[in-house]
């Protein structure tokens, strides 16, 4: 018998996988509930008519009370249906009567008596259904009937459609997203921030980079300095920009007038197409650190060698940077810029909180907020996420090839 | 391009250039400071440069140069450099301060960015490290000035009150016989909007992020960096992918699951959603750092008869703790700063974090001395953090997305 080598798995592997497997599946389940989930049910969403009342399923609201006239004891319910078009089927109202209670007349006729009390039930409540019934009780003590009965609370059961749930589907949201010139522009405004947002972040933080790449004193406190605009909340300092270009009463405005620059105070975060820039260049001055602290990291990991033998070789600064630090920076920049193009696509915050999509802001991200909470209709805010999702299932496609390439992942 | 490569020439461009760059510092600087009116006279900075910028062969003393120019400066510019006040007068104590450090910083400056040029001819060499030279204080001054400003007014304003905000947007001196009166807006923060809850609730909810986010991730990220087993590399691969999904894209389904089961308006439900966004990019800084430890101490401690999870307590762990130190910090500047999922979850006041605090401030009811108080008191925490442990920090930013 000639030895060979095992073949599958050895039990140690298995083991060892089974353990990996183990100690993988918390991240794993939390993500799949939290991110994939949610995907999924984006997607169902965006083929549903719903909008924002819809998440709170119709249901008939009961209201019992005892009328007391000369004598003559009444109970009453007063019922309701939530909705002004659903109609909710298979309703049944039970109530206990108290002891000491009894019925005294006739039941309305949808009512009878059992053992446990009193039931009611209807095949059908219509949408805007209102309707009271009323009958007759005698009690034993009558001033003290009203909290007795009212001790009870009357339960009430039905079915409605729920619109999350149920088999209705439609494409009317993706019309409506799509129809019109609104999701163009819309599109454009998100291409014109995604783009110069990146592309501004990347030089801006190349160049602060090359200055902060050589050690002097207090190159440590600039650095840290230099990063304040990305570790702040981003509440914070949106507001601060607000507030500095405020029309009214903003500082930057007060110096550009007395600086002479402008006659009247400009409306930075409200006119057309220069909130739009202004937008462009938060997003830019906010995350210019973080390209900045790669760029400087991958700088002082490159060989100093190298610019001694261009120095000895009489290349001049300009030379150096161009033909031997952009070479050696290409990888982290091109891995950067995907990054980076990603995330501002993706942003949120900064432009619902600077102008809330107005004045020619309004991007992808901000489009599904305004659908779903300003308009009302989850649908449609969820047909806008779905298109942002494959605009990133694109992205991320792209990413990999280059970062694989780049990092070797 | 030859044409420039004279010392005269350079010199008086790259003058004309830092004086202007350098007027217009001192004049907003002045400016912020004091509110009064200064403005910068372009074609007389532009003119002095020119003029006085090109390169000597024997330099005098600083010490006799900025007075001499700041006394010329202030005689023949019939106060239109320094100060431009409507009426202010040149004898007036901001503008001889202004004139004077204008003179330092433009003769000192451009002492530093000629080094030893010469006036005569110039080298490729010597004219472009003037220029970086030039480049470099532009450089530092913009910088400085884009990142200090905002937080400059959100701190200023803070402690201002309506009245002097309206009445000069420009003026941030401050009052100091108030004494602690200055701090009026954060009294009332804490007194009167509950700031000193929001401030407890962000904490919470920041620290029982990280711990739930730690607790998911080590034993993740040793998994992805040690064992063998099938998926590890698309694993590894596609953890970021999560990275990349929207939160405003989650944010839609989680917000109608949360209304339908009542988690809107709970720490729970807030804690269900936090960690999850940064259980995957705290996973894979962990599993970089894990990589680069040596394996042997591991294998000795398995030899040893310590089992797998013996030994990422005792051998791994403790070798990690720097990068579980940034990590954390990340993680927890992270969660501390979250707005969007605050606000579309969090409506009852007793529930709110800072930042969802903040954000109930930004009404027209509310003078904005107290948004920017409230800023502040949200800022102030992480930055101290930050630069108390920057090593840290910095390593955990870098670490967050790309290796080496």
């Amino acid at each position: 018998m000639t030895p060979s080598p095992p073949k599958g798995m050895t039990p140690l592997a298995r083991r060892e996988a089974r353990l990996a497997w183990g100690l993988l599946a918390p991240t794993l389940i939390s993500v799949a509930a939290v991110v994939v989930l949610p995907l999924l049910a984006v997607f169902w969403i965006s083929f549903k008519p719903i909008g924002l009342a819809d998440l709170r399923p119709p249901q008939v609201l009961i209201r019992e009370s005892l009328r007391d006239r000369d004598g003559a004891l009444t109970v009453e319910y007063r019922l309701r249906n939530s909705s002004q078009d659903v109609e909710i089927r298979n309703v049944v109202l039970t109530d206990t009567l108290p002891e000491g209670v009894r019925v005294a007349g006739a039941l309305p006729g949808p009512c009878h008596l059992n053992d446990a009390g009193l039931i009611c039930s209807f095949d059908s409540v219509p949408g805007g259904f209102r309707d009271r019934l009323r009958f007759a009780v005698e009690a034993d003590d009558p001033e003290h009937a009203e909290e007795l009965v009212e001790l009870s609370e009357p339960q009430i059961r039905g079915t409605a459609p729920n619109v999350l749930t149920n088999l209705t589907f439609t494409t009317e949201n993706f019309r409506k997203v799509f129809d019109g010139g609104q999701f163009l522009n819309v599109l454009g405004v998100t291409l014109f921030y995604t783009i110069f947002g990146t592309v501004g972040a990347l030089v801006v933080g190349l160049m602060a980079a090359l200055l902060l790449n050589k050690s002097f004193k207090g190159q440590g406190i600039l650095r840290g300095l230099y990063l304040f605009p990305y570790v702040a909340p981003i509440i914070a300092v949106a507001f601060s920009w607000l507030i500095l270009f405020d029309p009214f009463s903003g500082s930057a405005n007060a110096l550009l007038i007395q600086m002479g620059v402008t006659e009247e105070a400009i409306n930075f975060f409200g006119e057309k197409p220069l909130a739009l820039i202004m937008v462009t260049v938060f997003e830019i001055w906010r995350y210019f650190p973080l390209s900045f602290l790669f760029i400087l990291a991958r700088m002082q990991s490159i060989d100093s060698e190298m610019y001694e033998a261009a120095d000895m070789d009489g290349a001049s600064p300009f030379q150096k940077f161009w033909y031997l630090s952009l070479p050696q920076l290409l990888g982290i920049l091109s891995v950067l810029f995907l990054l980076r193009f990603i995330w501002t696509f993706n942003k949120f915050d900064d432009i619902f909180l600077l102008t809330g999509g107005n004045a020619g802001t309004r991007t992808l991200t901000v489009d599904v907020y305004e659908q779903a909470f300003a308009i009302s209709n989850i649908g449609a805010g969820a047909a806008v996420a779905v298109v942002i999702f494959l605009c990133l299932l694109l992205f991320s496609v792209f990413f990999f090839r280059v970062m694989s390439r780049e990092e070797g992942l | 391009m030859k044409l420039f490569y004279w010392g005269w020439l350079t010199g008086a461009i790259l003058g004309a250039l830092w004086m202007l760059t350098v007027a217009t510092t001192i004049a907003v600087v002045m400016s912020f400071a004091t509110g009064e009116a200064f403005r910068p006279q372009l074609w007389y900075c532009t003119l002095w440069g020119l003029v006085f910028g090109r390169p000597y062969d024997r330099p005098r003393s600083l010490l006799i140069n900025v007075p001499l120019f700041a006394a010329v400066m202030g005689y023949f510019s019939n106060y239109q450099i320094g100060s431009l006040a409507f009426d202010a007068d040149i004898f007036s104590p901001s503008a001889i301060l202004s004139i004077l450090t204008l003179s330092l910083a433009f003769l000192g400056g451009m002492r530093i960015i000629y080094g030893d040029l010469p006036s005569g001819p110039l080298t490729r060499h010597e004219f472009e490290d003037a220029v970086i030279r030039f480049l470099t204080g532009f450089g530092y001054i913009f910088f400085t000035a884009i990142v200090a400003i905002p937080f400059y007014v959100m701190v200023m304003t803070s402690l201002k009150n309506q009245q002097q905000l309206v009445a000069n947007p420009l003026d941030f001196s401050l009052d100091l016989s108030q004494g602690w009166g200055l701090f009026r807006s954060y009294v009332e923060l804490f007194r009167d909007f509950n700031f000193g809850t929001y401030l407890l609730n962000s904490l919470i909810i920041s620290v029982l992020t990280v711990v739930i986010t730690l607790a998911f991730s080590i034993p993740g990220a040793y998994a992805v960096a040690r064992l063998r087993f099938k998926g590890q590399a698309l694993f590894s691969r596609s953890i970021l992918l999560i990275y990349m999904v929207p939160i405003i894209v989650l944010a839609l389904p989680i917000y109608i699951a949360f209304s339908m089961t009542g988690l809107r308006n709970t720490f729970v439900g807030i804690l269900l959603i936090y960690p999850v966004t940064t259980i995957p990019v705290a996973l894979y800084m962990l599993q970089g750092y894990f990589r680069g430890l040596p394996y042997e101490v591991e294998e000795a401690g398995l030899m040893d008869g310590l089992s797998r999870l013996a030994v990422i307590w005792k051998i791994t762990l403790p070798l990690a703790l720097p990068a579980l130190a940034s990590v954390s910090l990340y993680v927890f500047m992270i969660a501390w700063n979250e707005f969007l999922l605050a606000f579309m979850l969090l409506d009852d006041p007793s529930k709110f974090t800072l930042t969802r605090g903040i954000s109930s401030l930004n009404s027209s009811e509310i003078p904005r001395q107290h948004l920017m108080a409230g800023s502040v008191v949200a800022t102030v925490p992480i930055m101290a953090l930050f630069l108390g442990l920057e090593r840290f920090m910095t390593k955990g930013l870098t670490a967050g997305s790309v290796k080496g």
